[in-house]
């Protein structure tokens, strides 16, 4: 049952910012980003386990690695930029986070770039001429 | 998750202890010496995010296959 330890850490840590937050808001905000890396650090090792199981997939139905390995970036980079920004949103920089959100998005648009052109390329060879 | 645990009640600790250091400093009237207190444990607890931050990016690196 992880997930009682996860909901227990977050609401413990929760009190614990609650409490500092009056003292030092500076430490609260640090006690907030270290808390959310414990839980995506526990939760990783479960996404690489799926992933494991993907892969194998992947070279059992004989997909291009290209594609796969594109896609497994993708969702890496979506996890880092979606966690950086919600750290920064957390300590009240909207702006920042928003920015965030869009380099991850554009990062994310410029890697797909290929699967899309071979998608259109495929598209344009079913056409009739 | 032992390790990770410790570690945020490390840092909630830290904090409380600093903002007490603070406020008596402050009330002995060494403004100074109050604020070097407060960046000094900053730099500590930063220093344990940071190593943390460091230990997702590697893993999140090598889960996702980027090279």
């Amino acid at each position: 049952m992880e997930i009682i330890q996860v909901v227990g850490i977050g609401l413990i840590a929760t009190i614990l910012i609650l409490v500092l937050k009056g003292q030092s808001p500076l430490f609260a905000f640090l006690l907030a980003a270290f808390t959310g890396l414990a839980i995506f650090l526990f939760l990783l090792g479960k996404i690489s386990s799926v992933i494991h199981v993907l892969q194998d997939l992947a070279t059992k139905s004989e997909v291009s690695p290209v594609f796969l390995k594109t896609i497994l970036k993708v969702i890496g980079v979506a996890y880092i930029a979606e966690f950086g920004a919600q750290i920064v949103r957390d300590a009240g920089q909207e702006s920042i986070a928003s920015k965030i959100e869009l380099t991850g998005k554009i990062l994310i648009l410029a890697m797909a770039i290929p699967i899309i052109s071979v998608i259109i390329e495929t598209v344009v060879k079913l056409m009739p001429a | 998750m032992n390790v990770d645990v410790n570690a945020i009640f490390q840092i909630a600790g830290i904090g409380i202890i600093i903002a007490m250091i603070h406020t008596v400093l402050k009330q002995m009237g060494k403004e100074d010496m109050a604020h070097w207190v407060t960046v000094i444990g900053f730099v500590v607890v930063l220093f344990m995010v940071v190593s943390m931050l460091n230990d997702l990016f590697r893993e999140i690196k090598t889960i996702f296959l980027f090279q």
